[in-house]
């Protein structure tokens, strides 16, 4: 109850003023039958001091990154968080604000979300932005949604099987109830072929979704990918990892229509998996169709100028079944987060960032395979992650035993490709140092039986 | 005393060579980029970005954030919307490294404690709904409808049957009929009475065969629960349909109704609302659901499952799901959400939460009593955590509008409610005062609407007068959009 | 032209019908009552020059700040011309709606639908209807 205001003595007059005469004659209305005659059956209050300590337990039988070294990502990365992005998500006025339906008084909300945009399209190259999306795995399939609505076509998506799996697993589910075909192209060389994607397109395919880098961490050829695309008639749509764009060429450049992505990487903690935040831009042709939300720039009546919520007759509470998309949160506190991390990294922090991440897993795959028990699956040139295969085929003990002495080694491959049941996704952020690397490098080397690496050495 | 300097665009206030953060030099061996990424995949210049320093990038946004209402700093009423106190201890415990830092693909020996809060929470929010199982993977209330409506469709279709249509009140959140049609059914609307309830006769009219689900807000956005819902589910019940719950009203029957004992097959919880997340200037939320058992093996996967009992449970996320609908997102579900909203039910108890909902619908009722002689009320005079107003008399008598009134609420240092929301009431003004205010707040509320009724209209036409701009103008701004910050276009504008 | 002598959908569209080569053509527009009703105008979804329509189908859209209206097609046939400067100038439709302001024509394959259209008096009726 710490949070009500409300004493006996004002409960007591404020009946009074309704004209009952007990707190239960407030639920009149509700049939008595409904009424529930016992109390809820959940645990009883916590003081916040034993609710500190029993969180603090729970906690504590987890394993974070700051006990353990870790080498996970496939979407989720361990990225360096400035304080200055805590610092100002934690303001209150923005913290506990919502969304900016009121202009005169979320002007600082309604710039902040202008002032994303405009990054996101400098980040991206892309000519608009809306406010974000639940996660990057949403933002694809709001992606594809949409790029069927612009090309009126609804037969056919192709997507590369190199994609996030589960943004691909998130489209199946939505596509169960309608009836567009989702194509996967298979890619067993780690990228997807030209000539694979050119035969697989059709008259009635709306889009190809590719990403780069995609999931195992390789770099696609997106410029062939874009150009056999747009001979089709098909938009091209594009995940994006935002650090890599800090060296690599934005999408906006190589010919992506729609570009989406998980923007946790931009200053956003982990959180096991959310709150998250997904980034969407397009060309400007297509804005009518984007979903989401979108501040614009105007002027007040004295021809100041300020920021209202625009374009909104696409959403749902005006257009109701014909809306672009059933969204109306938005993630934008995340929003902020990020563009409090992209002011802050400027051009030269984007490019440095993007620069360790390259040569520390650069480093992090020349190491692992000397150790023996390691060897790489693909050819393909990499960013911050790459797939490695266990010789001895226990990616389920190599991992345990990880844990045991300290490691979060890498993301096992097996529950979404059979085939690389013995592979692991391993990613090495800006955050990694050479010592952690070779510290996992050591352990990896010794739990390798002396034949494996006389055979690697031969092989 | 106001800033404008530093709040200019942060493109405005970039110079060439600053910057705010320095990463460490590289302490590993490097290569020659050129010789791991080929040059045409490869950026050919710096990103685009603008240069600021850390304090400078301080003021800019400690300025801007002066420029919003907050509930910490506001009253802020705005119904449907529950936007009550977000309590500080559940930052500060959501916050814990062995929480905010874990990776979403930990193996699971690796996230017991985390486990277990999610599976507690999983627990808690089955009873509270009275209903079987739940998913936490949605990530807002809407997506958590469409989750549900999928469900519905997949055991619609395992059970052999192909039925097309959802029905939803006119009254409905405009989410419900675009979850619907992203879900490939057609939305149907029902009528609701004059006394604001579903009209049972249009029910059972538009009741048949194809009715996959009727999707039911209750309390409904007028601030009434419907008394005929448990009549109204035994309809759709008959036909074979499934009845869903909107639940962004919960805060409403916390403790003394619960959506399984009224006929709920699915719902949706606001956890950002109900549970008190903050709501970050429109997100993030979550939206997890809770289902009968019969509609348990469509959820989406994972769930959590326990293994054992005492100091030998373990939890499991569970992947063998064959019958479940698939993934909705990425990853778990949006765990900091989730683990505010556990401490929220924790520091409440079962006793807590019962006297939420009561405060919630006492403050609103009083409110209620309050507003009722100055603005008509017209399914009043009682209502459950919030209620809706009308301004049409005041419109028809001296031509000042709801926008009106509530804009000139901003002068006074109050957040706006609602308006034009729901489209059933004319001239709508929708007030959600929370448990989390007091009655000095409210009674000194109701007194400034009462000066403001009585303002001349030219007045209430240019509110508001006193914030930081007025009113922008809309239909520039949807006319000839423009959505970034372009280098040639924009000379800054130094104010004051 | 003389609103009089229009023809109107009950969608508030107007149409005049004319010969043209053998063919009837119809013009369509939207009548004073309905921009005046919309309000704040700000973007019209015109279709493209040789779609094929239907009585009752909606072959575009028209939004103001806050709420968007379908374009129905009163009658079936194929879109023959689109007024193409209705987009930089929406203001035409509510200075001259019944002139400068027409929207489409579509050239009349059969009858559908025009049974369905009012005169001017109807049309008047059921706006006062719509006001009440």
């Amino acid at each position: 109850m710490s949070y009500c205001y409300n004493t006996p003595e004002d409960q007591r007059q404020m009946l009074q003023a309704i004209g009952l005469d007990s707190l239960d004659a407030l639920f009149d209305s509700i049939p008595a039958p409904l009424r529930m005659q016992r109390a809820l059956d959940i645990p009883g209050a916590m003081g916040e001091l034993e609710l500190t300590a029993h969180l603090a337990q729970l906690a504590k039988r987890n394993a974070s990154p700051s006990e353990k070294i870790s080498f996970l990502g496939g979407g989720s990365y361990d990225h360096f968080v400035p304080a200055v992005v805590d610092y100002v998500s934690a303001r209150g006025e923005f913290y506990t604000s919502y969304t900016p339906y009121q202009p005169e008084v979320s002007q600082g909300n309604l710039q902040a979300m202008f002032e994303y945009q405009t990054l996101i399209c400098q980040l991206t190259g892309m000519e608009v932005a809306n406010q974000s999306l639940y996660d990057g795995g949403s933002a694809a399939v709001e992606a594809v949604l949409m790029a069927m609505s612009v090309q009126r076509r609804q037969g056919r998506v192709v997507t590369a099987g190199s994609v996030h799996p589960e943004y691909r697993q998130i489209i199946e589910t939505y596509f169960a109830n309608l009836k567009t075909q989702l194509v996967t192209l298979e890619t067993p060389q780690g990228t997807l072929p030209p000539a694979t994607l050119e035969a697989a397109l059709s008259d009635d395919t709306a889009c190809v979704l590719v990403q780069q880098p995609n999931f195992f961490g390789c770099l696609e050829e997106v410029e062939q990918l874009a150009e056999i695309t747009h001979r089709a008639g098909a938009l091209l749509v594009v995940v994006t990892d935002p650090i890599s764009l800090g060296i690599l060429k934005r999408p906006g450049d190589y010919g992506a229509d729609v570009v989406v992505g998980e923007g946790q990487c931009l200053g956003t903690p982990m959180q096991f998996g959310g709150p998250y935040l997904g980034i969407m831009a397009c060309r400007e042709k297509f804005v009518r169709r984007m979903p989401g939300r979108i501040a614009g720039q105007t002027v007040d009546r004295q021809g100041r100028r300020c920021w209202v919520l625009t374009l909104q007759t696409r959403e749902q509470h005006i257009r109701r079944e014909k809306a672009t998309s059933n969204i109306c949160t938005n993630q934008g506190l995340f929003a902020l987060r990020a563009s409090v991390y992209l002011a802050a990294m400027g051009p030269t922090g984007m490019r440095e960032a993007a620069r360790l991440c390259l040569q520390k897993a650069r480093y992090a795959q020349a190491q692992l395979f000397a150790s023996g028990r390691l060897e790489p699956v693909f050819a393909a040139p990499t960013f911050k992650e790459f797939v490695v295969r266990d010789r001895l085929a226990d990616v389920d003990g190599l991992l345990a035993d990880a844990l045991q002495a300290g490691f979060l080694a890498g993301v096992p491959l097996g529950r979404w490709y059979p085939q690389l049941s013995d592979c692991l996704l391993v990613s090495v952020t800006e955050k990694r140092t050479q010592a952690q690397i070779d510290a996992l490098a050591q352990f990896v080397a010794k739990t390798t039986p002396i034949k494996t690496v006389e055979h690697a050495k031969h092989a | 005393m106001r800033n404008t300097r530093d709040t200019q665009l942060l493109f405005e206030l970039s110079k060439a060579g600053r910057r705010a953060v320095e990463l460490p030099a590289c302490d590993v061996p490097q290569e020659p980029i050129a010789d791991l990424i080929p040059a045409r995949l490869l950026a050919t210049c710096d990103l685009p970005l603008p240069e600021l320093t850390e304090p400078q990038l301080v003021r800019h946004y400690a300025n801007l954030s002066t420029l919003n209402m907050s509930v910490d700093t506001h009253f802020y009423p705005l119904g449907s919307c529950t936007m009550k106190y977000n309590p500080k201890r559940n930052e500060r415990l959501a916050a814990l490294p062995g929480i905010v830092d874990l990776h979403p693909y930990q193996p699971d020996e690796s996230l017991q404690g985390l486990l277990a809060l999610l599976y507690g929470l999983q627990e808690m929010l089955s009873e509270i709904a009275g209903l079987d199982a739940v998913s936490l993977q949605p990530a807002a209330g809407a997506h958590g409808e469409l989750t549900a409506l999928m469900v519905a469709a997949a055991y619609f279709r395992e059970q052999g049957e192909r039925r097309t249509k959802i029905l939803t009140p006119d009254s409905a959140h405009g989410t419900n009929p675009a979850s619907a049609s992203m879900c490939g059914f057609d939305a149907v609307t029902v009528n609701s009475t004059s006394a604001g309830f579903v009209d049972l006769e249009d029910l059972k009219q538009k009741l048949d065969d194809q009715v996959a689900v009727f999707m039911i807000t209750n309390p409904n956005t007028l601030g009434l629960f419907d008394p005929y819902v448990r009549q109204i589910a035994d309809l759709v019940h008959e036909r074979g349909g499934l009845i869903y719950l909107d639940g962004a009203n919960m805060n409403a029957i916390l403790g003394v109704t619960r959506p399984g004992d009224f006929g709920t097959d699915m719902m949706h919880y606001n956890p950002h609302k109900t549970f008190s997340g903050p709501h970050g200037g429109g997100g993030p939320g979550a939206g997890p659901i809770a289902v009968t058992a019969q509609l348990e093996p469509y959820l989406p996967s994972p769930t959590i499952v326990k293994k054992g009992n005492g100091a030998d449970a373990c939890y499991q996320l569970d992947y063998d799901r064959p019958r479940s609908i698939g993934r909705v997102r990425s990853f778990f579900g949006n765990t900091g959400v989730l683990v505010r909203a556990y401490c929220y039910i924790m520091t409440h108890g079962p006793d807590g939460l019962r006297r939420v909902a009561e405060n919630a619908v006492l403050n609103a009722n009083y409110l209620l009593s309050r507003l009722q002689p100055l603005l008509p009320v017209p399914h009043g005079p009682r209502c459950a955590h919030e209620f809706v107003a009308t301004a049409l008399t005041l419109k028809q008598q001296r031509g000042v509008t709801a926008m009106d009134v509530v804009k000139r609420l901003l002068d006074f240092g109050y957040h706006a409610p609602t308006v034009y929301f729901p489209l059933t009431v004319k001239e709508a003004i929708m007030v959600e005062p929370t448990e989390t205010e007091s009655k000095e707040t409210l009674d000194a509320f109701a007194e400034t609407l009462r000066q403001i009724v009585d303002e001349p209209p030219e007045t209430l036409h240019a509110a508001p007068l006193m914030t930081p701009v007025s009113r922008p103008d809309e239909v520039a701004a949807a006319r000839k959009p423009v959505l970034r910050w372009r280098e040639a276009e924009q000379p800054s504008q130094v104010e004051g | 032209m003389n609103p009089q002598e229009l023809l109107y959908a009950k969608t508030h569209e107007w149409v005049y019908l004319a010969e043209e080569g053998g063919t009837q053509v119809a013009t369509v527009g939207i009548s004073a009552f309905a921009v005046e009703a919309l309000t704040d105008l700000v973007y019209l979804d015109l279709p493209e020059v040789g779609r094929t329509v239907t009585a009752g189908e909606s072959f575009g859209e028209i939004e103001s700040v806050k709420a968007v209206s379908d374009l129905y097609s009163p009658l079936t046939g194929e879109i023959v011309a689109v007024n193409e400067e209705l987009r930089e100038a929406l203001e035409k439709l509510g200075e001259d709606p019944y002139d400068a302001g027409w929207i489409v024509k579509i050239k009349v394959s059969d009858q559908t639908g025009l049974d369905q259209l009012m005169d001017h008096a109807a049309y008047e009726k059921l706006c006062e209807e719509e006001q009440a």
